[in-house]
């Protein structure tokens, strides 16, 4: 086919004016097919933790609700800091929340030790680089995994700002002393990290970090819906100051601390 | 012919090596043995025809519905609720009338899971993460 210079301007002209004509709504159809703006209107459950640090130190050392969440889940204690796998564990302050800290921080709150799990971000980074989909967003606002679905590209662990995954870089099913024959163990090769107890959920029942804190009666974890405005957790956080970790970041943190 | 004697015993030797998988598993066992299941104790989700021919596409529905979709309640055509879980749980949870799992019913792995898969070949990874019951394999 040979086009001559006549037919070129006539299909560029004719196509210069489809886009203009095109061009106010464009906008309307990106946003309709999401983005990075606001937080989505809100329907149904979203889950939420609200964790009191004041009510965790007076606790000291209580390993309770770390204890219980990796017996309930079959997490292996491995000792080396490099191939360690955690679900809930204890962080220092200054790590937790590093720009927080600055040279007049109060005497001692630095290193103190603060509980941190996955966030369960509005805005999950995992989820959007996992490329397997094997981490995802349930609707309830859970951030979870299918093991199933792991590759182990690690991907996910490169991207959650918190460290709150783990990779398996061996079997982990020996190293696991007692069973829990309810809950799978993981295998070799899979990234893993709280699930907020969706198993649990499933049942109607409280996560086991947040039963563990009541049982011990320190009470530093609140888990509750923050869609309803009535419930204990979202009436605690509308009357308490709290912070979340990195909120610059727009991941949307949905652990919510109380200093 | 020249060199037979070799020729003869390169054919006779060649036989024998492609032939191997057929005369070893002649060998090794007897070829009309059938894999006998154990008997299990409760009335399955669904019919026997069915479970033995579907059971691995509904382990896979099982999962993607339980992991996935959160949906932890399946109903057996006759309306029976069941808790969807594959390992042992021995819990009554919410909405499921008939809340024994797999594994409460078929109790042991070796005696019905492998009595079949050893015999057909085929080695499904649920139990590398799956909790068997009576602890670890």
């Amino acid at each position: 086919m040979s086009t001559n210079r006549r037919d070129f301007l006539k299909v560029a002209g004719c196509s210069l004016l489809g886009a203009g004509a095109l061009a106010p709504v464009a906008p309307r159809i990106a946003a309709a097919s999401g983005g990075h703006g606001e937080t989505a209107k809100r329907e149904g459950k979203r889950w939420a933790l609200i964790v009191d640090t004041k009510k965790c130190l007076e606790k000291g050392g209580c390993q309770a609700c770390a204890d219980a969440c990796h017996k309930v889940h079959n997490v292996p204690h491995i000792p080396d800091a490099k191939r360690e796998i955690k679900w809930l564990w204890k962080e220092p302050y200054k790590h937790a929340f590093p720009t927080q800290v600055h040279a007049f921080t109060e005497d001692g709150l630095k290193d103190k030790p603060v509980l941190v799990l996955c966030n369960h971000c509005e805005n999950p980074p995992c989820v959007k680089v996992c490329p397997t989909k094997a981490t995802f967003k349930r609707d309830d606002g859970v951030i979870t995994m299918d093991m199933h679905r792991c590759i182990g590209c690690r991907y996910c662990m490169a991207a959650c700002p918190y460290g709150s995954r783990s990779f398996n870089w061996k079997d982990p099913k020996p190293l696991v002393a007692q069973k829990d024959p309810t809950f799978p163990t993981r295998t070799k090769g899979v990234v893993e990290k709280c699930n907020f107890c969706a198993e649990r959920l499933a049942q109607g029942r409280a996560p086991a970090c947040v039963e563990a804190s009541q049982n011990t009666g320190c009470n530093a974890l609140m888990f509750g819906d923050l869609n309803d405005a009535s419930s204990g957790l979202a009436q605690t956080l509308k009357g308490r100051h709290n912070i979340r970790r990195k909120p610059f970041l727009g991941t949307e943190p949905h652990v919510f601390y109380l200093i | 012919m020249y060199d037979s004697g070799k020729v003869v015993t390169g054919i006779i030797v060649f036989v024998g090596v492609v032939t191997f998988p057929l005369w070893y598993s002649f060998a090794a066992g007897d070829p009309s043995r059938r894999p006998e299941l154990q008997k299990p104790q409760g009335q399955c989700v669904e019919s026997t025809d069915y479970m033995r021919a579907f059971h691995m596409d509904l382990l896979n529905q099982w999962r993607d519905d339980a992991v996935r979709e959160g949906k932890r309640v399946y109903a057996s055509p006759d309306g029976r609720k069941h808790w969807i879980s594959l390992s042992y749980d021995g819990q009554v949870h919410n909405n499921a009338v008939a809340s024994k799992s797999c594994m409460d019913c078929h109790s042991s792995k070796e005696k019905f899971c492998d009595e079949c898969h050893d015999y057909v070949g085929v080695t499904p990874y649920c139990w590398d993460c799956h909790i068997e019951p009576k602890g670890d394999r």
